[in-house]
């Protein structure tokens, strides 16, 4: 049988902070940058932010469960234990399916996002990246924080938004940039050295990709460039010989592994049907894929476009960002730590702390949350259906700001959320403007890393303006 | 559900109460010695006419032994309780319940507290290993919920409430001012208070409980000996407690604007000492004023005032010393300070200086010359899932 593969469909997700680099002049002095990098909030590490960009291209497969998931990310929220599991039970994937974390390294995303176009079943690839650099350095300013997934798989599994065409690799061992386990921040060698590198890559796996899919530059509609060694991605998307899509340095930053799955679905959002699209990957080589894009596409697209979500952000302070990223240690109010989580609690209520799986009473219709075994006005014990609201939005019944809990970012707001169609549940805020909550105000869950103590990431969901 | 109550069947018959205090220099064991000596002295006997103790703290100690050693105690049941803020207060209810059924002839309620050990702010709770998806907002928090809530349903100005709140606590600091025991002795306005910055919705910290160590007790035997050990005993009227189950914070319908336990507390408590009219027939009321707006809104729960009429009475003086029906007349825990396991015992050991005219005369009472009972509201827990503790005495039997 003769089928295609390509995407089935995709999301990104870019935090809801933004910090603007001339911010960083201001406190630390010398040249003002401009623009604005994405920031990923104190509650969010690269495993919650896979979980909003999945969920997002989940959101449009109509049920569509991947065969396997993979994660790939250079900021693993764990190491030995696999991040990917926690996606999984995130999205509520059925035991079956394999989840798998593709680590280490820049290359492995887009080494994911290949084997996934290029192998059997749908595979959900998830990038995700924190890019953090020494103050003043380039990534601090020049780096961003995101999350894109694809949901790869054939035209058999459903309507394809885009064709995967075909590609070429390149692999070159070269020592440009580099970072040791432990640290936060890569280094690189002297700028020159690694243009000089990778260019040669980068022809030949253009050279080779469009050989390889019988297509000249004519036919390639816009090209996605990406890498860390910003000079040499110049470079080679000058000398592509086709039109080249903004990489969002300006608005987003360089998103590091997320980057490319992230670009391509933001050229995806705009690209009409039978564009062909080419993605361009420096990292150690140079990955080449080429897609085209389908009639589906324009009605297979996620509801939160990139270009969307780089609309109504709010600026967090340097200091701020400083302290959420770990650079900078302030004083904590003067109240406990809170407790690590048990593990063996959380795996008895994986379906409530990961899926946000709630129980509504089939006498009374209550829903209940979290759930329970005995409904509040009466109905028979254990006679509970299983409540999915991870998706579902609500309205605030009332709030307050707590300025004494403890908290990683003080003050935490916190509100009674009545969910619609039914349940409530008293909820911490979070992607939120203080000052400008109000009761009424509509909102919607995301999944959050409450706190981390013992090493040990304590996840579940908070609530969030609709559509922030 | 049957609740008969125990009407006239026990008396407390000698109370102490500690000063509550940050007692850098004092520990849970001295506080509990010092509380001991004082309620047996009260009742003119020794530790060894008591026949059993219940002994009250929320998470200072653990067991009866940690009573038992203190006090070495000669071989009696020392049961250790344990029921939130209610602590105190749960502990004598126990202790009236075992004189009522005849097991034992002297009992003890003993509740103590030492929180200023732990060296963090506030009152913390003891960790327990959870899914971690629990709530981690401050009770200052949970009750500030309540703020919003009531001006949104009475129709009344937030910026007027929060002065209205701000009241109860300058009542609260003035009784308080007037009283040795009492943690906090300054008088302070609301005007002040409103100035304050925030920490908890609209509440500063002013408008929390004091955080203090202490500890108190009291001595129950049977209504029928009670004047064998003083003149002037108390007797058992009522005694209610309500765990909620929290259906408040599953169910929509709850508005942050009441706490149904209490309600519930309250209802059945009137029933066991036949009340009708709780504002006309009660003396004075001890409440749990943990924050402000907590007294404000227990003051329509518990019938004192008509629903969404708590704030106007309050700001007409009605629940102030010299007013109607004098609330929190020892300060409240706002101003006497809140160990938790022992608070609940405070209030009924002011309930016991008032009803006996023991009151010094600056924050005594004027409503004794027509009335003889006082009413003890203790409370546990949060908006929507709390425990909930009334309790009525009276001097006279009958």
């Amino acid at each position: 049988m003769n089928t295609t593969r390509g995407i089935l469909a995709y999301g990104a997700h870019v935090p809801y902070w933004r910090l603007a680099r001339s911010e960083i002049a201001s406190v630390m002095g010398g040249a003002t940058g401009h623009g604005h990098r994405a920031v990923a909030s104190f509650d969010e590490d690269t495993t919650t932010m896979g979980v909003a960009a999945a969920r997002r291209a989940l959101a449009t497969t109509s049920g569509t469960a991947p065969d396997a998931l993979w994660f790939s990310t250079v900021a693993p929220a764990y190491l030995d234990k696999t991040n990917a599991t926690v996606v999984h039970a995130a999205l509520r994937l059925d035991t079956s399916t394999p989840a798998l974390d593709f680590g280490g390294a820049q290359r492995s995303a887009v080494g994911a996002l290949r084997a996934g176009l290029t192998g059997p079943g749908r595979t959900l690839v998830v990038a995700s990246d924190i890019r953090i650099g020494l103050p003043t350095g380039p990534e601090d300013g020049g780096g961003g924080d995101a999350a894109a997934a694809i949901l790869t798989g054939s035209s058999d599994d459903g309507p394809l938004l885009a064709e995967y065409l075909g590609g070429a690799s390149t692999t070159g061992e070269f020592t440009d940039r580099w970072r040791t386990p432990g640290s936060a921040h890569s280094r690189t060698w002297e700028d020159r050295f690694g243009e000089q590198a990778y260019v040669p890559l980068v022809r030949r796996a253009w050279a080779d990709a469009l050989a390889a899919t019988g297509l000249t530059t004519d036919d390639v509609t816009v090209a996605v460039a990406t890498g860390l060694h910003d000079r040499a991605t110049r470079k080679a998307a000058a000398g592509l010989g086709v039109a080249v899509a903004d990489d969002r340095s300006a608005t987003v930053g360089n998103t590091g592994a997320a980057h490319p799955a992230l670009l391509l679905a933001d050229v995806l959002d705009d690209a009409e049907a039978g564009a062909v699209v080419a993605l361009v990957v420096l990292a150690d080589g140079c990955e080449v894929l080429l897609f085209r894009a389908t009639d589906a596409l324009p009605v297979g697209r996620p509801d939160h476009s990139v270009a969307a979500q780089l609309e109504g952000r709010a600026d967090v302070t340097y200091a701020r960002y400083l302290s959420w990223r770990g650079l900078l240690e302030v004083q904590p109010p003067n109240r406990p730590e809170p407790n690590r989580p048990s593990s063996s609690a959380a795996l008895r209520r994986t379906d409530w702390k990961h899926g946000f799986v709630g129980a509504t009473d089939r006498t009374t219709g209550i829903t209940h949350l979290p759930p329970s075994r005995v409904g509040i006005a009466g109905g028979e014990l254990d006679d509970m259906d299983q409540a999915p609201m991870a998706d579902v939005t609500g309205t605030i019944a009332t709030f307050t700001v707590d300025h004494l809990v403890y908290s990683q970012s003080p003050p935490v707001v916190f509100a009674v959320v009545d969910f619609d169609g039914g349940g409530r549940m008293p909820i911490e805020l979070t992607d939120v403007d203080t000052a400008m909550v109000a009761i009424g105000d509509r909102v919607e869950m995301t999944f959050r890393r409450m706190f981390t103590a013992d090493g040990l990431h304590n996840y579940f969901w908070k609530a969030r303006p609709v559509g922030g | 559900m049957a609740s008969h109550g125990i009407l006239d069947q026990v008396a407390i018959v000698g109370m102490g109460c500690t000063p509550f205090r940050e007692h850098w220099d004092k520990s849970l064991d001295d506080l509990l010695i010092d509380a001991h000596g004082l309620a047996l002295d009260s009742a003119d006997i020794t530790k060894d006419d008591v026949d059993a103790y219940w002994y009250g703290t929320s998470q200072s100690s653990a067991s009866g032994i940690s009573l038992a050693t203190p006090l070495r105690l000669d071989n009696r049941p020392v049961t250790r309780v344990e029921n939130y803020c209610v602590t105190g207060s749960e502990a004598l209810r126990q202790a009236c319940y075992a004189v009522a059924s005849g097991a034992y002839d002297v009992a003890v309620a003993i509740g103590g507290e030492k929180v200023k050990d732990s060296g963090y702010q506030g009152l913390n709770a003891f960790p327990i290993p959870t899914d971690g998806t629990n709530r981690t907002l401050t009770a200052a928090a949970m009750f500030s919920l309540m703020l919003p809530a009531y001006a949104e349903r009475y129709g009344v100005d937030e910026e007027r409430l929060r002065y209205v709140v701000a009241k109860i606590a300058e009542k609260n600091h003035f009784n308080g001012a007037r009283n040795d025991l009492a943690q906090f002795r300054r008088e302070t306005s609301a005007e002040a208070i409103c100035d304050m910055a925030a920490v908890a919705g609209r509440l500063s910290v002013f408008d929390c409980a004091g955080v203090a160590d202490g500890a108190a007790a009291a001595v129950v035997v049977s209504a029928d000996r009670a004047t064998d050990y003083t003149d002037a005993p108390l007797y058992v009227k009522a005694l209610s407690l309500v765990a909620g189950n929290g259906a408040g914070l599953v169910d929509q319908a709850f508005d942050f604007t009441t706490l149904p336990e209490c309600v519930a507390a309250a209802t059945d408590a009137y029933a066991q000492a036949g009340i009708t009219d709780p504002r006309t027939e009660l003396a004075m009321a001890e409440v749990h004023d943990c924050f402000t707006p907590t007294e404000l809104v227990l003051m329509e729960d518990l019938g004192f005032s008509g629903r969404g009429q708590g704030w106007s009475d309050v700001l007409e003086g009605r629940f102030a010393i010299d007013g109607d029906l004098p609330v929190n007349t020892d300060g409240g825990l706002k101003s006497f300070g809140h160990p938790v396991g022992a608070s609940g015992l405070r209030m009924h050991y002011e309930a016991w200086l008032q009803l006996r005219g023991e009151a010094p005369g600056e924050r005594s009472v004027a409503t004794l010359d027509t009335r003889s009972r006082a009413l003890v509201h203790n409370l546990g827990g949060y908006p929507g899932e709390m425990v909930s503790f009334v309790g009525i005495w009276g001097t006279e039997k009958g």
